[in-house]
This record gives structure tokens, sequence and C-alpha cells, in this order.
């Protein structure tokens, strides 16, 4: 009847373990991130977007060097070639926050893990520990190479800016903290949708559609809101002179981080008054 | 034990679970029972505070399961539907759990070889078949051995040797004085696991009832005789107070008297009997009886082109 492998046996009884903290949910959110081959992906192609495309205008900006006119030299930001690949880089991590949340109730695996963490915000607040340290140790590396490799290749024509010139150590740190800040609203989206289509899309449209959308308003009016809204406010940081219409560069960090919270704290909130 | 008092849950219009109320008791197999869509998930959901009742309350050894401090030492949880990432080894998944309370990592290795999954446990769990996602569910149930266990359909899918061990496992730890609560839609499962039954219909208890007293209550005390002289037996027996079930024309079935009583009976009169023999009703024939108005009624909806309200757990 039964085979050797699977008589029926007395269970070992040597369980250690005791109370559920946020520091062992940590670890445990930790394990889960680690254990996945798709957030390693996720990870890999967020530094590869922010340094490759980096890269990619470096090297288009000193083929085309030669032929382009004194006045667009003169007006050239190499700052910005260093930092072009966060503008995009940030959807992609962004989606990494989304899914940490999200993947967990399109699998079926929230029950499980609710049923380990009944209080439930835990694992919210693990996650989203988890993440951000992930995601600053793994940007701002990823910015700084940006930064170093195209500078250098920009120096070829004497068009590139120091580390040390005023505002810039901040622009290319600061455009990792808006990548992880990204994800944090990305991870406060997914626990407000649960649905990996629908955290996407809104993170989409609130990084990327809003801003456009502004551009239609009438002027005066666009002016007014533009600043505010998360993805123009989180670019502030990147800029070494003051722009119109901008916010100054920490108080919109401040403003994007402010709404990242917000998603998160709304996240909270159903997490804990939603059925699972 | 597990005590369900009065529990309520609606989803909009839907009532999944109609004020239920029972109790779970330790050292035995509780088997809860009933057709697909009778609410037995979402009242185990409910118990584990996954969904928040609409009324009533459940409690498992006294305390609500969501006030728990460390959940998985207290009960152990089998969900339907495999609640782990495709993704994701089976170890990994059972570590990520364990960590949660601290449970160490021998304890983890210890269930996987408990399990049988040492040879796969570094394989992600999605290449899993059903009978492992099954063992992979009891392993994480297990890890803190716990002295509850709640289990949604746990025999679901396993091969016939992972029945056996299934049910013998089952037997094992209610033996050792655990409260074990598992989830069936099928009574012949049950008749073999179960010491005591949970039967629910449309959200409503049906029976809570002993294994010991279903059987008794379902068998019939019918007897079927095959006789030439028929007619002479049937003004005999019906002459001791027996009743006629059914007949046709050497055919009687006798309800009343025992094969005993009914072939003493023959002998007294020199009544040939070609056959006399005790109608049995099978547990699934029980079971079929007692949810007959529920099956009914989903019958009727279905060709009514009624379905099921989305988001309602079976």
């Amino acid at each position: 009847m039964s085979t050797a492998s699977f008589v029926p046996m007395t269970l070992p009884r040597t369980a250690s373990g005791g109370r559920v903290t946020q520091l062992r949910v940590i670890v445990s959110e930790w394990t889960k991130f680690r254990s996945l081959r798709s957030t390693r992906y996720t990870l890999l192609a967020t530094v590869g977007l922010t340094v490759g495309l980096a890269l990619a205008a470096a090297v288009l900006v000193a083929t085309q060097w030669a032929t382009m006119t004194p006045a667009n030299k003169a007006t050239f930001q190499p700052l910005n070639v260093s930092l072009v690949g966060a503008s995009i880089g940030v959807m992609v991590i962004g989606v990494l926050g989304v899914l940490m949340m999200t993947s967990e109730y399109a699998t079926g695996l929230v029950s499980s893990t609710f049923a380990a963490v009944p209080k439930r915000l835990p694992v919210l607040w693990g996650k989203a520990a988890v993440y951000s340290a992930i995601a600053m140790s793994v940007t701002v590396p990823a910015m700084l190479i940006a930064f170093f490799s195209t500078q250098a290749i920009l120096s070829g024509n004497h068009a590139q800016i120091a580390f040390g010139h005023t505002g810039v150590a901040r622009a290319v740190i600061g455009s990792a903290l808006y990548l992880t800040i990204a994800g944090l609203l990305g991870l406060g989206l997914g626990g407000i949708f649960r649905s990996t289509a629908a955290a996407v899309t809104s993170l989409t449209v609130i990084l990327f559609v809003l801003p456009v959308i502004s551009f239609i308003l009438p002027a005066g009016l666009s002016n007014t809101i533009s600043p505010y809204l998360p993805g123009n406010a989180g670019q502030a940081i990147m800029d070494i002179a003051p722009q119109a219409h901008t916010l100054t560069p920490w108080v919109g960090l401040g403003v994007f981080a402010a709404y990242a919270f917000a998603a998160l704290a709304a996240a909270a909130v159903l997490l804990v008054k939603r059925d699972v | 034990m597990i005590v369900v008092d009065n529990l309520t849950k609606r989803y909009g219009e839907k009532t999944a679970v109609d004020g239920l109320t029972f109790t779970v008791r330790p050292g035995m197999v509780t088997g809860f029972l009933g057709p697909n869509g009778s609410g037995k998930s979402t009242t185990m959901r409910l118990i584990l505070g996954l969904h928040a009742p609409t009324s009533g309350s459940a409690t498992v050894n006294g305390t609500r399961y969501a006030a728990r401090k460390a959940p998985l030492r207290d009960v152990g949880v089998l969900l339907e539907a495999r609640a782990i990432h495709p993704g994701r080894s089976a170890y990994d998944h059972l570590l990520a759990q364990a960590q949660t309370q601290g449970i160490s990592r021998a304890r983890v290795s210890e269930l996987v070889e408990f399990v049988g999954l040492q040879d796969v446990a570094k394989k992600r769990a999605g290449q899993f078949s059903l009978g492992m996602g099954q063992r992979l569910g009891i392993a994480s149930a297990l890890l803190g051995d716990p002295a509850t266990l709640i289990l949604d359909e746990p025999i679901n899918g396993l091969d016939p040797d992972g029945i056996h061990w299934m049910r013998g496992l089952l037997k094992t730890l209610a033996a050792e004085g655990r409260t074990v609560f598992l989830s069936s839609h099928l009574m012949s499962e049950m008749a073999l696991t179960a010491d005591h039954l949970i039967i629910i219909g449309r959200g409503r208890l049906i029976r809570d009832i002993s294994m010991d007293a279903l059987v008794q209550k379902s068998s019939t005390r019918i007897v079927r005789v095959r006789s030439p002289q028929a007619t002479q037996l049937r003004a005999l027996v019906v002459a001791h107070d027996a009743t006629i079930t059914s007949e046709a024309h050497d055919l009687l079935d006798i309800d009343g008297l025992t094969a005993e009583q009914i072939g003493r009976i023959a002998a007294a009169h020199g009544i040939v009997l070609f056959e006399l023999t005790p109608q049995t009703t099978s547990l699934e024939d029980a079971f079929m009886e007692l949810t007959r108005d529920e099956v009914e009624y989903r019958n009727a909806s279905i060709n009514a082109g009624v379905t099921d309200a989305a988001g309602v757990a079976a």
C-alpha cells in the first residue's frame, strides 16, 4: 500500500522561533527578494538603462562635437548626459516596487504571507525597508558609474563637468534617491491596486503622462501646478542651474517623497481594512 | 480547539457564510465537508482573519487568529490554490515563512525531508505537480509544530501513495492531541480520514456529527428478499409490523425486520428463499442525501444561467 519513502511518521518536534517581529519580517522579505530571478533581472535592467543610455548619449555627443555650432557648445549641459538614463530607468525600478507587492496577490502567496504575519503592516514596512536598502545600494553606484564614465568620454572634447562642481554631487546622488523613491511610490501603488496592470498604469500616468497633460492647461495654471507634479518635482534634484517654474532641488525631492509616503500610507490603511 | 460562533460573511448581495456555529475539538480529525461553493474556504479564511466576518466570531484556542504573536507556532495553515510564488524554490518559500517568527533553517530542512521534497527543494515551485504543491503546503503548515492545523483540501491532487501518506499523517497528528481541521468536497475522502464531520451547504450548517453516528444513521434496515412464494411471505412480514418499500413479482424490499428475523419467518412457514440481502447505503449516498437541497439549488441556478458572484472563494 505505501512506499518506503512516505511511511507515516511522527513529526519531528524541534520547532524553534518565537514571536513575529519587524526585524524578522524584514529578514523574511529579504529572503523573498533574493530568491526570485525576476527581481535580480529588474535591478540589472535598471542599472543597464541608467548607465547604458548615458553612455550612448555621451558617445553620440562625442561623435557630433566637431560639427556642433559654438552656440550649441556654449549651452551644452554635460551633467544632463550622465543623468539621461535615470529618467527612463525610473520606470523599471518603479515597476520593481510595484511587483514586490502585486506578485503576492497575483500568485496567491499573500494568503500565506498574512497568515504568518496577521498584523499585515510589518509586511509592507518590511518590503519598503528591503527595497530601499537594495535600491540605494544599486542606484548610487550606478549613477556614479554613469557620471564618471560619461564625463570621461566627454573629456575627450574638454566638454566634461567635474564632480566637485557646485551641485553636481547632489544631482548625481540625488538621482539615485529619485530612482529609489520612485520604487517606493510603485510599492505603495501596488498595495493600493493589488493588480500589476493597474499599478503600473497609474505609475506611468503619474510619472510621464501628468507632466504632458499639464502643458495643455493655460500657461498660468500650468506654471503653478506643473512644479508640484510628482515626476517634475522629483527631477528637480537633477538640475544644477535654477530653472523657471521648477521647485528647488531638495524641496522638489521632498515633494516627490511626500507622494510616495502618501501612496504607502494609503496602501497601509487599505491593507489592514480590506479582505485578502 | 477552534470555536466558530454565529459566523456570517456577506459579499455584497451574496451570503457566503450564514450564521455558522461549530466547535472543532483536539485529538481527532474533523472533516469540513460540503459541495464546491458551499463556503468552506471562506469559513477557513474567516477563522484565519484573512477575511473579516460581517458578524459573529471565530477563535483558535480562545484567541482571535489575528491577535496571535507567533501564529505559525500555534496554528498550521494550508490554503487552497497553492499560496506560493511559482518562481521561488520550495526551500526558499518555507524559509521566508519560517523567518517571520525566527524558526530555524534546520527546522525548514527537517520538514523538507519529512514531506519527501528533499530532491526538488531547490527547484522552482512553479514546476511542481499539484501533489508536490500539497506536500509543500503541509511542510509549511507544520513549520512551527502547531497544536492546531487548518487545511483546505489537503488531499486534493495527491496520488494514491500521497493520499495514504496524508491520511496516516493526519491521524498521527490528531493522535498526538492536536486539533486537525480539514476541508473536502468528497465524502469518500472523509470516510477514511475523519473522526468527526461538520457538513455545510450554502454557508449553513447541515450536520455536526461523529463519523460513527453518520455511519449508523446511513445504514438502512431494508432487506431485499427474492422468493417464488413472495406473496405468501409478504403477508407474513406485514403481520410482523414490517413495511414493504418496493416489490416485483418475486422480489420484496422489507423495512422493519432483520435478515435473520425474515429467514426464521420463512423457515417456520416452509417458504423457499433465493436471496436474502441487507441493503447498505454508502456514506456517499448519505452525503448526497444531506446536501441534496443545496445541489438542486445550484443546478437550478446553473440552468438559469446564474453564476456565482466573482471573488467568493469556494
